[in-house]
């Protein structure tokens, strides 16, 4: 986003990637000269504590709806209006069976439905995405600038320009109600997102790797299953979990392609529980909103490291 | 694709032709091939993905915003009817106008949250990693139907919030989801409260900012404001740039919380009817596909335009150090 767009081997983002430790702590610093009385020490540590406070409130009030909403879903529906407090005072399982069966196929269903798009569309990003990356980071072919803007242009498209003549064509093959409108997109590395990710990982990764496996006898598939592939195991992860939990969410074009209830993914199947009765059952909802929100939460926690470095790298959400 | 690309591995077959000079040339030229053509392998999917899912719709959505297209029959060429039609349809004026105040107030205010809590952050505080991922998780599950059905509860007529105001001595506050004054707000609100992706970008780009340029100032005399106003903002105008350039066109796509909030409808009274709500409607409501691309453009070409006066705008007042 820089001067360098569109410029194969130049900055085009703030932050590279190998600033692995760009975003871990660093240690307070104290000038020396500040190093004063035992009262201005209290000081500074009354502070630290006043401003540690300031940020556990915050932090609370930010995250308050989201505990609110797990804990409601432990309430009858009743009493999550009358509570706005977090202990249920009659806790109850109930929520959950019911949420879980109140469409015409039950939950289950509708998050295999998920899983497998999902799945398929992290498989996508990662093969297609990183074949494309690895040609513009490392070979050298007519237009690759050009080919490269081109690339990151792709990545500002709105998608809702698109999506009416993909419709009429997936219409067209009879794909409407299938899986493969939200995975062959996927299959053709059209998440430009990733491929930048992967081009920026890989141009850090040291070039005399690639010049030993080519005396050694490597031709360009050798050296990009062999050399690149493994190093950039970290780009690839950061990829898998970006794509989990992006095709997880998305519900604009699965609200789109997916129309029978059969086919319905988690994102569609919960609005269609909201929308479809006139009161709300809050209780089995929220039930269900929390099974929806649970597989990103467990991704979050198990790749946090993966995420926070693929957001400071690319500078995308 | 394995065997073409290591069997014409260049200084094989060239070895017994010409003299040294020459082959070298002809050596090179030869691996240049090689490589131009496994770099078009390697982007063959890619290069399939742009013509087929990228230019090729946006083409044929050029062409189906001067028809008459329903899905049912062929589309008929109606010349500038769609746009016209545009240009007299309050509706589109209403997306529009809900789409600038959504995106013109939400992003200003999600930045400065972002920046004020990354400047916060950074001051070398103990437990940074805890903080930053308690802030970032709203960032990661915003966009979600199920934080959109939240935000329909805690806002609505009997929600969380009326709760909290009622216990406050207010007795009948407002439906504020279902007040046309109030509802757009409400989704400003949860935008806002996704501040964590960009005050993660912003936390490493203050790492960037080299420690010596404070050391420096001090030296000088300079105070901790001048120092914020002379060093830390200047060097940091790249980066509010681009968080700023990548929320705007993010956020002007914004559809799943308006959908979900409103129960498709943009409502009340058409008050958080965003743009692609609108789209939505038009082309897979009413099935009026000439119409719902004609709106695709006018999308592609405000985001397209504001993008531009960005990068334009960004010579006066984005800094870079080289």
């Amino acid at each position: 986003m820089h001067g360098g767009v569109g410029e194969p081997g130049g900055t085009a983002n703030p932050v590279p990637v190998g600033a692995q430790t760009a975003v871990e702590a660093r240690p307070p610093v104290v000038p020396a000269g500040k190093r004063g009385t035992r009262s201005a020490r209290r000081g500074r540590s009354g502070r630290r504590m006043l401003s540690h406070l300031g940020l556990i409130l915050f932090g609370c009030f930010m995250l308050y709806p989201l505990i609110w909403m797990v804990s409601s879903s432990f309430k009858p529906t009743g009493e999550i209006f009358r509570e706005p407090g977090l202990i249920p005072t009659n806790p109850t399982l109930d929520n959950y069976p019911a949420g879980w069966t109140a469409l015409d196929s039950d939950f289950g269903r509708y998050i295999l439905n998920s899983l497998l798009i999902v799945a398929g569309a992290i498989v996508g990003n990662i093969v297609a995405c990183s074949m494309a990356a690895y040609a513009f980071a490392r070979l050298k072919f007519p237009l690759r600038r050009m080919w490269f803007a081109i690339m990151l242009g792709t990545m500002m498209l709105p998608i809702h320009v698109v999506i009416v003549p993909q419709y009429i064509v997936y219409a067209q093959l009879d794909w409407i109600n299938t899986y493969w409108p939200l995975i062959v997109p996927k299959l053709l590395a059209t998440d430009a997102f990733f491929v930048f990710l992967m081009v920026q990982f890989i141009r850090g990764l040291p070039r005399e790797l690639d010049d030993a496996a080519r005396i050694d006898g490597c031709g360009h598939l050798g050296i990009f299953l062999r050399i690149i592939m493994p190093l950039a195991m970290p780009a690839v992860a950061t990829t898998a979990i970006f794509t989990f939990i992006w095709t997880w969410n998305d519900f604009f074009s699965q609200l789109i392609f997916l129309t029978d209830p059969d086919m319905y993914t988690v994102p569609v199947a919960l609005r269609s529980f909201v929308d479809a009765t006139s009161r709300t059952p809050w209780g089995p909802v929220f039930a269900m909103s929390v099974v929806s929100i649970a597989p990103i939460f467990g991704f979050f926690l198990a790749g946090q490291r993966y995420l926070v470095r693929g957001i400071a790298t690319t500078g995308l959400k | 694709m394995a065997p073409t690309l290591e069997g014409e591995r260049p200084g094989m077959a060239a070895v017994d032709e010409g003299d040294p000079p020459r082959r070298g040339r002809r050596q090179r030229s030869r691996s240049d091939i090689v490589e131009r053509r496994a770099a078009h392998l390697f982007l063959a999917p890619w290069f399939l993905g742009l013509a087929l899912i990228t230019i090729g719709p946006i083409l044929a959505s050029a062409y189906l915003s001067f028809t008459d297209y329903s899905l049912l029959e062929a589309p008929n060429w109606i010349g500038w009817e769609n746009y016209d039609r545009l240009l007299d349809d309050p509706r589109f004026f209403q997306s529009l106008k809900v789409t600038f105040i959504y995106v013109g107030v939400s992003v200003p205010l999600q930045l400065a949250f972002a920046l004020a809590l990354a400047l916060v952050l950074d001051r070398g505080i103990r437990g940074l990693a805890f903080y930053r991922s308690a802030y970032y998780l709203p960032s990661l599950l915003g966009s979600s139907v199920a934080i959109a059905i939240l935000w329909r509860q805690i806002f609505g007529t009997e929600g969380l919030i009326n709760r909290v105001l009622q216990a406050l001595g207010w007795d009948s506050p407002p439906g504020w989801v279902s007040t046309p004054e109030y509802s757009l707000w409400t989704l400003i609100l949860l935008h806002v409260w996704t501040f964590g992706s960009p005050m993660i970008i912003f936390l490493a780009g203050l790492r960037q900012i080299p420690r010596m340029y404070y050391e420096a100032a001090e030296v000088d005399g300079a105070g901790r404001l001048r120092r914020f106003f002379s060093i830390t903002i200047p060097l940091l105008t790249p980066i509010i740039f681009f968080n700023f350039v990548y929320q705007v066109i993010h956020s002007f796509q914004s559809f799943t919380q308006a959908f979900i909030v409103s129960s498709g409808t943009g409502g009340p009274a058409d008050s958080t009817l965003f743009y692609t709500l609108y789209l939505y409607r038009k082309g897979f409501g009413d099935f009026d596909m000439g119409y719902a691309s004609a709106l695709a453009w006018v999308l592609l070409t405000i985001v397209a335009g504001l993008t531009a006066v960005n990068f334009v705008a960004a010579k006066w007042w984005v800094f870079y150090e080289d």
